[in-house]
């Protein structure tokens, strides 16, 4: 090891084991409240994006509403409104839902995976809208109903165009959950706060943070990557 | 008609707030995407460097993140400056470093990174013979850029520009955190202090859906007028 960071670890007064499993409880915290609302989000954005193509506007009417209010409204109001507004719900106080929705995790939790499934449903809409028709009428040609259709054919062909446009939005996703550390959730970002307010050292405790940020994001761009690379592995030139 | 208790002014000033953060940060946003998109297209290594740096680093960090750093980070800089003025040459120089430059700063410095992709995309959709014949014509640098790159590259870049624009507006409601009295903060303000979030943050999310609209009009209009004399195919 160089000496200058020997050094600079024995001097140091800030990263020491305690604030490090700080840092550590704020990533599982972060990494937590980000994977359960992408893989909610996700599991409720298919079917909305299938259902939004329907041409019938009392159908895909409601599904254009609600990805048009979570997607042109700040995400920080989103999050105000259920964390503030579900305890003022007539009642919810003697039900069996207050032990879940007085833990401001939940509420934080509700408020992303609505806003990421919005987003969400645009995207998997887009990529559902542009699948070649050469493919629709091979499948029809193939006598397949439009269940069989969706499943076999529109569906796996539409995730390979919407595997990037996706991985900005987990990206997004996950820069966006600092905000969970406003309603005191102890996140990576709550964490770094917390370590602020103690050591009054803004640059040890934020730029710290937002290395963690960094390799997590490159962590994201390489597995995407991967993932598109196997995913369209079938475009790739023959001899490559 | 919608009753806010007495703070029907204070939004209203806070939509302003709103309103001159969201311009402000967005002037700062495309001068640094102009000048990192010129950086990462002008051939010289170091400049090229520099600016992928920028890019790079800003995009992988939470905004939120960024703006408690440059806050705090900010005033501690300041303070440490001005002992050092203060030690050394006597000179009274302090300022407090107040939310609303945060904002912008902070802002400014993430939307420029987008800004830069999405000028250098478009700059790179300019058809070189363009700029062969400004050669030819005896342009300078400066004169080809002005007169020939902008308003030709303008046409690709509106679109993205459009597209920040709507996530610049939306982040600006961040800058509540940190203490700026805009139109989230008092709403939330006001939502604690009357025990109605519902009454408060839904009229301040119309407010934002209302922007978002209006300025995408604007730039529908812009996008036209910056489309004149290309003929598009149907």
């Amino acid at each position: 090891m160089p000496d200058f960071i020997a050094d600079w670890l024995s001097s140091n007064e800030i990263f020491t084991a305690m604030t490090l499993m700080e840092y550590w409880d704020g990533l599982v915290t972060t990494v937590h409240l980000v994977f359960l609302s992408l893989v909610i989000g996700l599991i409720v954005a298919v079917p909305l994006a299938i259902l939004r193509t329907v041409k019938n506007p009392f159908v895909s009417g409601p599904i254009w509403l609600y990805t048009y209010l979570f997607r042109g409204t700040p995400l920080l109001i989103q999050l105000y409104i259920i964390y503030y507004g579900v305890a003022q719900i007539p009642g919810i106080q003697e039900t069996f839902w207050w032990e879940i929705f007085k833990e401001p995790l939940y509420p934080a939790l509700l408020a992303f995976t609505l806003n990421t499934a919005a987003y969400t449903t645009e995207i998997i809409r887009g990529a559902i809208m542009s699948t070649p028709n050469g493919e629709i009428e091979a499948a029809k040609a193939y006598g397949m109903n439009w269940f069989l259709r969706m499943r076999r054919i529109i569906l796996p062909s539409a995730a390979r165009r919407a595997v990037q446009a996706y991985s900005n939005e987990v990206i997004f996703m996950l820069h966006a959950s600092a905000i969970a550390s406003i309603v005191t959730i102890v996140d990576l970002t709550g964490a770094a706060r917390n370590i602020y307010s103690r050591f009054y050292a803004p640059f040890d405790a934020f730029i710290f943070v937002a290395l963690i940020y960094l390799v997590l994001t490159f962590i994201l761009v390489f597995v995407f990557r991967k993932l598109e690379n196997h995913l369209l592995r079938h475009q790739r030139p023959a001899n490559s | 008609m919608l009753d806010l208790k007495g703070y029907g002014p204070a939004l209203a000033e806070g939509a302003v707030v709103t309103i001159e953060l969201a311009f402000l940060s967005l002037a700062l946003a495309v001068t640094l995407g102009l000048l990192g998109a010129s950086a990462k297209l002008s051939g010289n290594r170091v400049l090229t460097g520099i600016a992928t740096a920028y890019t790079t680093l800003i995009r992988g960090v939470p905004d939120l993140v960024m703006m408690l750093l440059f806050y705090y980070g900010g005033q501690v800089a300041v303070n440490a400056l001005s002992d050092y003025l203060w030690e050394t040459r006597e000179i009274d120089f302090f300022f407090q470093f107040d939310p609303f430059i945060s904002g912008v700063v902070t802002i400014g410095l993430i939307f420029g990174a987008y800004m830069t992709e999405t000028f250098r995309g478009a700059f790179l959709a300019v058809n070189v013979g363009q700029i062969e014949a400004a050669k030819a014509y005896g342009f300078t640098r400066w004169h080809t850029f002005r007169r020939v790159m902008i308003p030709q590259m303008m046409r690709h870049a509106l679109p993205g520009i459009g597209n920040n624009w709507q996530v610049l507006l939306k982040t600006t409601a961040l800058v509540s955190i940190i203490g700026l009295t805009d139109m989230v903060r008092v709403a939330e303000e006001a939502a604690k202090a009357e025990r109605m979030p519902f009454h408060f943050f839904i009229p301040v999310a119309a407010v934002y859906l209302a922007l978002t609209a209006i300025t995408e009009l604007f730039i529908r209009w812009l996008d036209k007028r910056a489309n004149v004399g290309v003929v598009q195919g149907n």
